[in-house]
């Protein structure tokens, strides 16, 4: 068993393996299954991935507080109009995250990645990568497992909680998870990947937890499609090959210690940050009902 | 190690908006739905700390009735599950504490029917994890880091040697144990963390031992 990016690179490059056939073997182990059995579950998890993609860029979905909705499907029409600054990939990329999230948000069906406040990143750059490259399914699975397999080191030697870390343990993991899964799927070697992810997260540091009224929506969508935009700039970064001057586990760690010692109120109380601006107080008291003077 | 599986990373599929007020909430209901072992006639919840100030906003309301409707975290009726105990004609109850709860996201079910009631406190810890603190007055000393299982069953000779038992016949190791009752000779609890996950057939072959009256898995 792996037990941070360092030991996780070394046993793929030692076995010389894929990241994703790892993480497959250690599922494996965990729970006595087959390799069937596990491949079939996170076939499943994609599955829902990509049906809640497709909601959120054709159907007019809208949240129940009416904070988020419509925006994944404007940036669809947008891009048709061949005009865009970023490039297909990229807005298609940013587009599908903020559909995830916007269902997400609308209390439809999701796969939490690494939780469901930052469930785009990871479908969003995958389903993008897809009309581009066009993979096997094999390889979008092993895309999944790849992400897992990252995000499975910084929920045991940090945080994927916004309530302890901010939005730099949910995003921003999820951001590293992605950029590592992309580098793989594209070809690059197990230790590429742990420098996509360092790069990406290190541009996620001090990312504080501000929801508006505490809600998974302002401003958690649009914060899922930066980490899509970063993550897919992180993966090209590292198959050109730069590289993070910080090792990944160092960067896991600095993103734990920030957390610590981030205030209460900007780790997902709805007490600071953008929550406590005066439209963010405004909308808290018209959704909830209740007057501004009682917060 | 406090997530073991790849499937804690991606994973759940759930209903949203939130992992922790959401599926950890319908996760929470569903467990004390197993422990009650049927459908009960009155639900009361008492909400603290953000379950309490947010709980409309995430859908925590129809979640922990989704969940006591034996509903998983992806069933798309958690969105109805009000509605749907009304036709079932179940009396629901929501009070919003002021209490502080040592954990922001906790949840006190109170289950009931003509037969008996049951009462629980979830707390939900991230990620759609949940702990189950305590059980009919039974405070539980859960890590949270293995899966788990409650087991309520009569206080006699034989019922937790008849438990370990079955675990050891399916090779299934357990890490940590714990007992309680509150009078002699009636209604226990044991408490079991293990090192891997527990498949529903040993669950349901634990249940048909003499002297045990109902088992729920906390978590896989």
């Amino acid at each position: 068993m792996f037990r941070n990016v360092a030991e996780l690179v070394e046993l793929a490059q030692s076995k010389n393996k894929p990241i994703s056939e790892i993480m497959i073997e250690q599922e494996m182990d965990f729970r006595g299954s087959t390799r069937e059995e596990v491949y079939n579950q996170m076939k499943n998890n994609l599955v829902v991935m990509e049906q809640a993609v497709e909601r959120g860029i054709t159907e007019d979905v809208r949240s129940h507080s009416g904070l988020t909705g419509g925006d994944a499907v404007l940036l669809q029409d947008y891009m048709k109009s061949g005009n865009s600054l970023s490039g297909h990939t990229m807005l298609d990329a940013v587009s599908k995250a903020i559909a995830t999230n916007e269902v997400n948000a609308a209390m439809g069906t999701i796969c939490a990645t690494p939780t469901a406040g930052s469930a785009g990143v990871v479908p969003g750059t995958l389903f993008a990568i897809r009309e581009k490259v066009n993979p096997t399914e094999e390889q979008m699975v092993r895309y999944l497992f790849t992400s897992g397999a990252f995000g499975f080191v910084v929920a045991n030697n940090a945080s994927i909680s916004g309530a302890a870390g901010g939005c730099q343990a949910e995003v921003g993991s999820a951001t590293g998870m992605a950029a590592a899964a992309i580098v793989e799927l594209m070809g690059g070697t197990p230790e590429q990947s742990s420098h996509a992810f360092a790069i990406a997260l290190k541009n996620m540091l001090g990312l504080v937890c501000d929801p508006v009224a505490g809600l998974v929506e302002v401003p958690c969508v649009k914060r899922n499609a930066m980490g899509a935009s970063n993550a897919l700039v992180a993966a090209d970064m590292s198959l050109a090959g730069i590289t993070s001057r910080i090792p990944c586990d160092e960067v896991i760690d600095a993103m734990y210690k920030i957390g610590q010692t981030m205030p209460s109120a900007l780790r997902e109380t709805a007490q600071g940050g953008l929550a406590a601006t005066p439209t963010g107080r405004e909308l808290e008291a018209k959704i909830f009902g209740v007057s501004l003077d009682r917060k | 190690m406090k997530f073991r599986s790849v499937f804690d990373i991606i994973g759940p599929v759930m209903i949203g908006p939130s992992s922790s007020h959401t599926a950890g909430a319908a996760r929470i209901g569903r467990v004390a739905r197993h422990l009650f072992g049927r459908e009960p006639k009155a639900i009361t919840v008492s909400l603290y700390g953000s379950f309490a100030r947010t709980y409309k906003g995430h859908g925590t309301d129809v979640a922990l009735i989704g969940g006591v409707l034996d509903f998983d975290t992806y069933d798309e009726r958690i969105v109805n599950a009000l509605t749907i105990a009304k036709e079932k004609k179940i009396k629901v109850r929501f009070t919003e504490e002021d209490a502080i709860t040592d954990h922001p996201n906790t949840a006190r079910i109170h289950l009931s029917d003509e037969k008996g009631e049951l009462e629980l406190v979830g707390i939900s810890i991230g990620g759609g994890k949940i702990e189950v603190i305590e059980l009919n007055g039974f405070a539980l000393g859960l890590s949270g880091n293995s899966p788990a299982i409650l087991v309520v069953h009569n206080d006699r000779f034989g019922a937790i040697a008849g438990v370990s038992n079955t675990l050891a016949k399916h090779e299934i190791n357990i890490g940590h144990m714990n007992v309680s009752r509150k009078e002699k000779g009636k209604e226990a609890l044991m408490t079991i963390e293990v090192d891997q996950n527990i498949p529903q057939i040993v669950l349901d072959e634990v249940e048909s031992l003499p002297n045990i009256i109902q088992v729920a898995k906390i978590s896989d």
